[in-house]
């Protein structure tokens, strides 16, 4: 399909070297005012910072917002950005200054007020935060975010405002690297134009970053416009982003290679095999914070008790996963053998082989484990996924096929779909799941902690299997309140390797994040989330 | 335009015409015919409907080979063994997407499966959905469209409007809520679930030709000469509503062996490891750029079935309508 | 007729109240919605709590409903869980999809009545089994395969038209889409067609108009076409709802934002204002539909009579 698409961008680009416009949809014209237009997805929910707990409203927040803290969109690593300092003496009582010249779009200073005021709304139960447990580690949490009946208080105790560039933070326990996970977006300010004026708000939301709303159509389009008005050291290369909600990102990627679209950061599974033809170097494809796992019903005894971690091990080592990454992901996976994320790097806690031959597919030795282990609980397995988003079908068939053919039984796993997210969330969260499920995982900060923590710890907020080991939790709780970083990590590591004798879930393979983009834009990269850095696009 | 409107087409003008048959409509037909003309038949036999349409049938080509082709489509549903050694369920990823090769004359699927033995081993469970669905749906659909444009006002509004909301529900709603609480593996569930859905449909059309079919006058006729309710609907109405029933059962049978696809790509349709067209083409649809050929097998094999009961369909309605001969 | 139309309208009372009722109670048996709010992540049960009695779904069932009720006599439809009010929704997304059913209408009605009247003529003839043949392709393909082929084919590879519809969607851009969705009921309107013209063909009323030495053309539009519409208009009348609520997969592939893409967001999300009140609408239509269907009847067929 290379001819067809070709001569158009040929044509197009000559056309935009002579200052010609009308090509595509529309005009065009290139140079720093000019706009991206790029794919979207709906947002789920209100645009509200401590409620946007996915990729799409998170998009939107990150060009709108920016937080204490700043993560490097090439190494990962953790900037003060609106934090002048944050210290600590002791891993638990922390105090952030803030820099002094930070605006909202609307003209409003950025104070130490308008972070606590926007954290206290976050936590506040009676506000319907789905973001609320990440203030979870701050004291006085509790009071306002009780577990059942009404808040005792309305602000957290453990937030104090010292002056209006100053303000303290007592956690509950010794965290050593929570400044670090300062940048995410649920820990953005608010400006009092929130608070006074909230469906306004919504409408068209506020804040402190390089890009402001210009309109918002919802389910349509949002227009941003970049906001001149910013002082940071990231201000938008280009004139502002069109975000287009897209039904479907097929669709998407059809609109990109006949020119209505500029950016495109979801290639859907089913074109990888053609884009490198489709779009040549305008391809990205490079790791992302996100590992996808198989995890076990640990609630269930007959995927508990006993040798069954053999059972486990064993259908770690029946799954081919370098032929499942390259065949069907056409390398945008790849295969997993620990249970974080490249993006860490060594030093964050990435290592490469931590999993060591449980990971390593090997038909003769799984069949082998199984057997010791005491077969598939009831003769078969199941892999539970949902069927309406993420085309997850292919690989669980693929996964199953290869576990079938380790076994020599081709009945032994077969997939079984959940038609909808909801019906599947509440299957696994109610624990009525009673065989193993897909499960994804993107980080919400690089760090190891947010690897492992929220999901393996006992009653972690994404512990979907359940899992409960008191020395895996010692070595978590000891690793938290270290001060040393380099400590911390190994310590995690130490932690990570129960994992890897008892295989509550099994670590598949590393999402990367894929891209592609018009021959008009320079400079598109992604960042560890996946999310294109929008500021540092130029327009041609 | 047209040049023989007036010339019944040369098959069933030289057929025999019914003469002397038994059933009320024939007699009005014969003589309607007659009376233009047209009947210079040989046939001499009392016939009734039902086994003058089956002499016709027999001779009747299309007949012959649709049937002959859904003997042989059965006969692969029940032994799928007698023309594919391989096994469905046996895949090799590494075979992902590959073409044809020598004993694997259709290529391979993106599991690796080899598509020939995948869409013999289909057929079992899409003909079962097709042909279960749709004899399902049309006699539910026939009778309670027939009874309600039969017998017209209270039993008539009732039934139309309780096919309103039955209309009215979207069919992924209804998937999800009624299969998605079903753990049973075969295909009666989806069976069951598209004639909930697909009755209304036949029962609307149903409605609709009985309604015409009651104001001829050879209905009203038999009407006035006493006959009973059940004697002018199964005797001369039925005969001739049943053509348009027939027309859109045979075509429903095509997008019910498609629906099943639809509901499998939603995840509550047929579940693995059942093998079936609808599944494979649903998992081959996004593909098509890539490799048509995980499409074309199944979607053939599709088509060619529902071509059999749509030529099935036009003989026997043809050799039902006395008209025609 | 007068007092039959009048009739009809108020037997819509009962089917709105047992049509609402039945989506309410499907949408109720999909579970819990809150869970998956929460995302990969467990819900917190304090949020997930407020979250239930905001919308009202810590009550039992028929509380729920009659709660339902109570507010969209109110003229409150409620709200999608982005917080957009249900009303909003579907007044962006009602226009959208009555424009792309009438596309689709016009469509297949016109092409799937011609090469029925072709077919119908020629039975027997190789026009006959070329368009059979391609019918049944078509049927045997679904939307998603002949969506996205289409386009692109044409958006693509060829560029003829957008890939995608803009957010105004005007009538031409609803072409492609148009078709694709038209494209199954297509075999349908033919067939149907195709076989009542050949059975009138054969009957007294078109012998005689032909033995009077009336021109074929009035024979054919006059009196063949319209005693042989009956069913084919019985049927696109029952496609229209189809049509609409049907268009899930088109209006996806196309990027169309209406009935059918937030109809599937609702169900997906078991968000009950966002399903009941569309289902709602599409029943009525339905409703409407029929009505208009049956009225056409004792048009075409002066046979026919409504008390």
């Amino acid at each position: 399909m290379r001819g067809p698409a070709r001569p158009k961008w040929a044509v197009c680009v000559v056309a935009v070297v002579l200052a010609a416009t009308a090509c595509g949809g529309g005009g065009r014209v290139g140079g720093p005012n000019a706009v991206v237009r790029a794919s979207w997805g709906d947002p789920q929910h209100p645009l509200e910072p401590a409620n946007t707990n996915e990729v799409q409203g998170g998009k939107v927040l990150d060009m709108v917002f920016r937080g204490l803290k700043k993560y490097d969109p090439r190494t990962g690593a953790a900037q003060n950005w609106i934090a002048d300092s944050i210290t600590s003496p002791d891993q638990q009582n922390f105090t952030v200054k803030v820099k002094p010249g930070w605006k909202f779009s609307n003209g409003e200073p950025v104070t130490a007020h308008s972070f606590v005021d926007a954290w206290n709304y976050g936590a506040l139960v009676t506000n319907k935060q789905l973001n609320s447990s990440f203030f979870s580690y701050i004291d006085g949490y509790q009071q306002v975010h009780p577990g059942t009946g009404n808040p005792t208080a309305k602000t957290m105790s453990g937030l104090a405002v010292k002056d209006d560039r100053t303000f303290t933070v007592r956690l509950s326990q010794k965290f050593s690297t929570w400044p670090d996970t300062l940048g995410y977006s649920a820990f953005y300010p608010l400006p009092r134009a929130f608070f006074t004026d909230h469906a306004g708000w919504l409408k068209k939301p506020v804040g402190d970053g390089p890009y402001e709303i210009d309109s918002y159509t919802r389910g349509t389009v949002m227009k941003l416009r970049r906001w001149d008005g910013y002082t940071g050291a990231d201000k938008a290369k280009n004139g502002g982003v069109d975000l287009q909600v897209y039904t479907d990102s097929n669709t998407a990627y059809t609109d990109l290679q006949a020119g209505n679209l500029d950016l495109v950061d979801d290639i859907p599974t089913t074109q990888l095999r053609n884009v490198r033809k489709d779009l040549g170097a305008r391809y990205i494809n490079q790791p992302a914070g996100i590992i996808q796992t198989i995890a076990f019903p640990m609630y269930q005894p007959r995927w508990s008790g006993g040798d069954t971690q053999k059972v486990r091990q064993g259908i770690s080592m029946a799954i081919d996963r370098a032929s499942i990454t390259s065949r069907i992901f056409r390398g945008t996976r790849t295969p997993a053998t620990d249970w974080t994320s490249p993006v860490l790097g060594p030093h964050g806690g990435f290592k490469a082989g931590l999993c060591g031959a449980v990971c390593a597919y090997n038909p003769a030795e799984a069949k082998k484990l199984i057997q010791e282990g005491g077969g598939l609980p009831g003769g078969q397995m199941k892999i539970g996924y949902n069927a309406d988003t993420g085309s997850h079908k292919v690989w669980v068939d693929a996964v199953c096929n290869s576990i079938n053919n380790a076994l020599g039984n081709d009945k032994a796993c077969v997939g079984a779909p959940v038609g909808t997210f909801a019906d599947f969330r509440n299957q696994i969260t109610g624990k009525s799941e009673t065989q193993p499920f897909r499960a994804g995982w993107q980080m919400d900060y690089p760090l190891i902690q947010d690897f492992l923590q929220p999901l393996y710890y006992t009653d972690g907020s994404s512990n979907d299997s359940h899992w409960s080991n008191t020395e895996f939790d010692r070595l978590v709780d000891r690793a938290n309140a270290e001060s040393d970083r380099a400590r911390a990590v190994s310590e995690f590591q130490d932690a990570e390797r129960i994992l890897a004798q008892q295989v509550p879930a099994i670590p598949l393979w590393y999402q990367n994040g894929n891209a592609g983009y018009s021959a008009n834009l320079t400079n598109v990269a992604l960042n560890q989330f996946s999310v294109p850095v929008y500021n540092d696009i130029t327009v041609s | 335009m047209p040049e023989q409107l007036d010339q019944p087409n040369g098959r069933t003008s030289t057929e025999a015409v019914g003469q002397a048959g038994a059933g009320g409509a024939m007699e009005f037909a014969a003589t309607e015919a007659a009376s233009i003309g047209q009947a210079t038949g040989p046939s001499a036999r009392a016939r009734s409907l039902w086994s003058d349409a089956w002499h016709d049938l027999r001779r009747n080509p299309i007949f012959i080979v649709s049937a002959l082709l859904i003997l042989f489509l059965v006969l692969i549903a029940i032994w799928p063994q007698l023309i594919a050694t391989g096994n469905p369920l046996a895949c090799d990823i590494n075979m992902s997407q590959l073409g044809p090769a020598p004993g694997h004359p259709f290529g391979f699927d993106t599991q690796g499966c080899d598509v020939y033995t995948r869409t013999v081993y289909g057929a079992r469970a899409s003909v079962t959905v097709g042909v279960c669905a749709t004899a399902g749906a049309a006699l539910l659909g026939s009778i309670l469209g027939g009874f309600a444009g039969f017998f017209g006002g209270w039993w008539d509004a009732l039934l139309s409007r309780i096919s309103d909301i039955f209309f009215g529900i979207p069919i992924i709603l209804g998937g999800l809520v009624f299969l998605s609480v079903v753990t049973n593996t075969t295909v009666w569930p989806v069976v069951g679930f598209i004639v909930l859905l697909g009755w209304p449909q036949i029962a609307r059309i149903a409605r609709g030709a009985v309604i015409t079919a009651k104001q001829n006058d050879y209905v009203q006729a038999a009407r006035a000469l006493g006959a009973g309710p059940t004697r002018m609907l199964l005797r001369h109405i039925a005969p001739n509503a049943v053509a348009p029933v027939i027309v859109v059962a045979t075509i429903a049978l095509g997008t019910y062996i498609s629906l099943e696809a639809t509901l499998s790509f939603l995840g509550v349709g047929l579940k693995p490891p059942t093998v079936s067209w609808g599944i494979d083409i649903s998992s081959a649809s996004t593909q098509i750029r890539d490799a048509p050929h995980m499409l074309l097998w199944p979607a053939a094999a599709l088509s060619v079935t529902v071509l059999a009961f749509i030529m099935l369909g036009d003989a026997v309605r043809d050799a039902l309508d006395p008209k025609l001969r | 007729m007068g007092r039959y139309v009048i009739r009809r309208l108020l037997q819509m009372i009962p089917v709105f109240v047992g049509s609402t009722f039945l989506i309410f109670v499907m949408v109720y048996a999909l579970g819990d919605p809150v869970a998956a709010l929460f995302g990969e992540r467990a819900p917190d049960p304090a949020t997930a709590a407020q979250i239930r009695r905001d919308l009202y779904l810590d009550h039992p069932l028929w509380q729920q409903y009659t709660h339902y009720m109570a507010q969209i006599f109110q003229g409150n439809f409620g709200t999608a869980f982005t917080g957009q009010p249900v009303l909003e929704l579907m007044g962006s997304a009602w226009p959208l999809t009555i424009r792309l059913t009438i596309v689709a209408i016009i469509v297949e009605a016109v092409i799937g009545v011609i090469l029925g009247i072709i077919t119908g003529l020629r039975r027997g003839r190789s026009v006959d089994t070329g368009v059979l043949v391609l019918t049944l392709i078509v049927v045997s393909i679904p939307t998603f395969v002949s969506g996205y082929v289409l386009q692109f084919l044409f958006g693509v590879k060829w560029g003829v038209v957008n890939p995608s519809v803009s957010p105004a969607a005007s009538f031409d851009e609803l072409a492609l889409p148009g078709v694709v969705l038209a494209l199954v009921s297509l075999a349908y309107v033919t067939r149907l067609t195709r076989t009542s013209i050949a059975e009138n063909t054969r009957a007294d009323y078109v012998r005689t108009a032909v033995a009077k030495g009336l021109p074929r053309r009035r024979v054919i539009l006059r009196h063949l076409l319209r005693n042989s519409l009956i069913p084919v208009v019985t049927f696109i009348g029952t496609d229209i709802g189809a049509l609409m609520g049907g268009a899930i997969v088109t209006e996806r592939i196309f990027n169309i934002h209406g009935v059918g893409y937030q109809l599937y967001q609702g169900i997906l999300r078991q968000n009950s204002p966002t399903v009941v009140g569309f289902v709602t609408i599409l029943v009525i239509v339905f409703l409407v539909a029929n009505l208009l269907v049956d009225l056409l009847y004792a048009v075409l067929d002066p046979r026919i009579r409504y008390a």
